[in-house]
């Protein structure tokens, strides 16, 4: 925690020089999702490809294209950014390939805090950090006398207090959308309860208990006081929503702030935009939020001279000191020379109030899997938040079983 | 045509039906009755930017072996099949014995994933099929009424729902009746309930879906009853006229039986594109208030960050033998005509 601190705080003055550029041959194909950072980083490796052959697919669908894509041998891509989520089910099928060789070799500007290491090999080298957390209008929440939330109840009450004013109808907006979306609500509500998704030491579930309820109460609270479509809601229509001036409090994830900030849309709603770290729940000291990584890995089913001159294309990327000058609003980079500014706010207090990161554990896929559909009923009022509970056990463990997880 | 001229007529398309329908429908049988081996899994160290902890993966040295040994998997029977994302039998039983009522009972079962998805993939059929086949004969017959002169942009205007990729088609209404779109919102005002919402809503995502693919389907039906109408004969016709038939009649007793063959056969292709509903669910992004079967589907392959093949095998084979019971009936009346026609 201490070194991401120190990495983030501080700007480090190095010698180390940029990765080697001087790429004679191989071809470099990178599968990522599609936010400005990561096009921003695709965009610096690509300067560095020398007489390589580049492409690039930019797809928030990665997810369901990366296992088909890099199981195929060879594998139609050489690199895929992963996250801490999606680096599982390529480990899982052993999918990439360790990268300590070609660390030692062309990895001079990357620091060691951005290896992610998986017993004692490197699997993947992180760039960027990311949250969800809290963003305000700072002219509403004035208005009204209303302290910016540092709890989901302050949350709460601030959104009834607007909503009763009569100014917003929906003033609360998160990522709700059924599946992945409302899960990872689900996860980081439920993290900062304090909750284990699994019984220690295995894979059995372990959500359903008072955590688990207390969970599901405070999104059905948070949801009730959103834009009644909330179960279609992504990131990206929440976004809108809050450049249209509905909304007043949001959960969203950091690397987004970039886009709510910029020129494009209402001058007066951008600047009366405000972030702040994420809320804490029922109580407890860690927030509700899950820290991520996004970071790139190399195809196992693919040549070394492809790995190689991808994961030269890409170190170039991840040791840049001026692609983090550059963009430094885009996201919050791990890359040595990094100057948090005010975007950052929100990974910066998330990591200074001690937020988990989002669980590494190969089973975990299953479990957001089954929590995505399983919870819809309880916040459409169709079921107890005990019967929603016990059918996302039951979901997981059905799948787990197939799997061979139980 | 002699059988001998059949055969070779038919030989491409059997090939290719058997290449890139039968395999594959085979192959899909052979997985859904496998699962994954039992994972090995190990404890290790994992460091990211975050800090270091102890977690488990999964050991692929040893998963690799196992693997290499039985390709397939482990051999599950219909394990998949009766588990409680599919079938559910223990669950039933269970239910069965536990509830007091009849109604908490079929609302336990109907809480399955599987059971919910089958639930929405008939009431979809039994509301769009008939209404499809409906409408379509009704745009037919206006449409053949109307003067010549205005018939060839009425029936273009009248086939672009089908002309309209589903998805686009389904997005379209999508912010339509979103609550700040122009349906959404003048339903909360006319309902004068700001919180009211189509999407949220179970019944009124139900009942979008099910409209939505009425329009979708319905310049279908059109198109083939059209074509029928043609060839009505019009001596008939023409003689019923002078006997004073009304035009109802005239559509009963002559147009009716005339072109029967081919409402069955529009039946047939109806019932089978709407078992199958998948991209209204989509576009509408109500996965939340309507699963189908064939979105099961691709949930267990895509949603996931673990592909589950074998239930997304199970759920195939269950969705095609689901489509065979439903087309019986109508298959088993067309052979028994075919048999008396000869």
């Amino acid at each position: 925690m201490r070194k991401i601190l120190v990495t983030l705080l501080f700007l480090l003055f190095g010698t180390s020089a940029y990765a080697d550029c001087n790429i004679k041959s191989g071809s470099i194909n990178i599968l990522a999702n599609d936010f400005p950072a990561l096009r921003t980083f695709v965009e610096t490796s690509k300067q560095c490809k020398g007489s390589a052959d580049f492409k690039v697919t930019h797809s928030s669908e990665h997810n369901k294209i990366a296992v088909p894509a890099l199981t195929a041998n060879p594998s139609e891509f050489s690199a895929r950014i992963a996250a801490n989520s999606s680096i599982v089910p390529l480990m899982n099928q052993d999918l990439i390939r360790p990268l300590d060789d070609l660390v030692k070799k062309y990895g001079k500007g990357i620091q060691d805090s951005q290896l992610i290491t998986i017993d004692g090999k490197v699997m993947a080298v992180a760039f960027m950090a990311n949250t969800q957390h809290l963003y305000y209008r700072e002219d509403v929440l004035k208005d009204m006398g209303i302290a910016v939330p540092k709890t989901y109840e302050e949350v709460v009450a601030a959104s009834e207090k607007i909503r009763a004013s009569g100014k917003m109808k929906y003033p609360y907006a998160a990522a709700y959308k059924a599946g992945w979306n409302l899960a990872e609500e689900f996860v980081n509500m439920f993290i900062g309860h304090g909750g284990e998704f699994f019984k220690a030491g295995s894979a059995q579930p372990n959500i359903n208990n008072s955590k688990g309820v207390a969970t599901l109460n405070m999104l059905k609270k948070l949801s009730e006081l959103s834009n009644p479509d909330y179960l279609t809601h992504d990131s990206e229509a929440i976004k809108v929503e809050w450049e249209s001036g509905n909304v007043a409090l949001m959960t969203l994830w950091a690397s987004r702030s970039g886009t709510l900030l910029d020129d494009e849309g209402d001058a007066k709603i951008t600047a009366a935009t405000k972030l702040t770290g994420p809320a804490t729940v029922g109580g407890g000291n860690i927030p509700a939020a899950t820290l991520w990584w996004d970071g790139f890995t190399l195809a196992k089913n693919r040549s070394d001279a492809d790995a190689e001159a991808t994961f030269r294309a890409l170190a170039h990327a991840a040791s840049n000191k001026k692609m983090v000058a550059d963009a430094a609003d885009q996201a919050v980079w791990l890359v040595e020379g990094f100057v948090p500014g005010p975007k950052s706010i929100g990974v910066i207090e998330a990591v200074k109030m001690g937020a988990k990161p989002y669980p590494m554990l190969p089973q975990m896929g299953l479990m957001h899997g089954a929590l995505g559909s399983e919870i819809v009923e309880f916040l459409q009022g169709k079921e107890s938040a005990e019967q929603a509970l016990k059918d996302v056990e039951a979901a997981y463990i059905s799948k787990a079983k197939e799997q061979g997880f139980l | 045509m002699p059988n001998k001229t059949f055969f070779w007529f038919f030989l491409p398309t059997g090939l290719a039906m058997i290449l890139f329908i039968g395999l594959p429908i085979i192959s899909t049988g052979i997985q859904s009755f496998y699962a994954q081996h039992d994972q090995v899994v190990k404890e290790v160290k994992k460091c990211d930017p975050f800090g270091c902890t102890v977690s488990i993966v999964v050991d692929n040295e040893e998963t690799t072996k196992i693997r290499d040994a039985k390709p397939l998997g482990k051999f599950n029977g219909f394990g998949t099949y009766t588990d409680r994302n599919h079938l559910a039998v223990d669950e039933i039983k269970k239910f069965w014995n536990e509830t007091e009522s009849f109604g908490a009972f079929v609302d336990q079962v109907t809480n399955l994933p599987f059971y919910k998805a089958l639930i929405f993939t008939l009431t979809y059929c039994l509301f769009v099929t008939p209404n499809v086949l409906l409408l379509g004969f009704i745009i037919a017959l206006s449409l053949n009424a109307v003067a010549r002169k205005i018939r060839g942009p009425l029936i273009f205007g009248t086939i672009l729902p089908m002309i309209v990729t589903p998805l686009v088609g389904s997005l379209v209404l999508f912010w339509m009746i979103d609550s700040q779109g122009i349906i959404g919102a003048n339903i909360q005002n006319l309902m004068n309930d700001p919180y009211l919402s189509l999407k949220s809503s179970k019944t009124l995502t139900w009942i979008t879906i099910i409209i939505y693919g009425i329009w979708h389907h319905s310049p279908f039906a059109f198109v083939v009853f059209y074509a029928a109408l043609q060839t009505v004969p019009q001596e008939p016709i023409e003689a019923a006229i002078i006997d004073g038939a009304s035009r109802f009649q005239r559509i009963k007793h002559i147009v009716l039986p005339h072109i029967y063959p081919v409402v069955t056969f529009v039946a047939l292709i109806s019932l089978m594109d709407n078992f199958r509903v998948f991209e209204p669910i989509i576009g509408f992004s109500a996965e939340g208030s309507a699963q189908s079967l064939s979105w099961l589907i691709y949930d267990n392959l895509v949603n996931e960050e673990v592909i589950l093949f074998g239930s997304a095998a199970a759920t195939s084979m269950m969705t095609i033998i689901g489509i065979a019971i439903l087309l019986a009936p109508v298959l088993i009346r067309t052979w028994k005509e075919f048999k008396t026609a000869r």
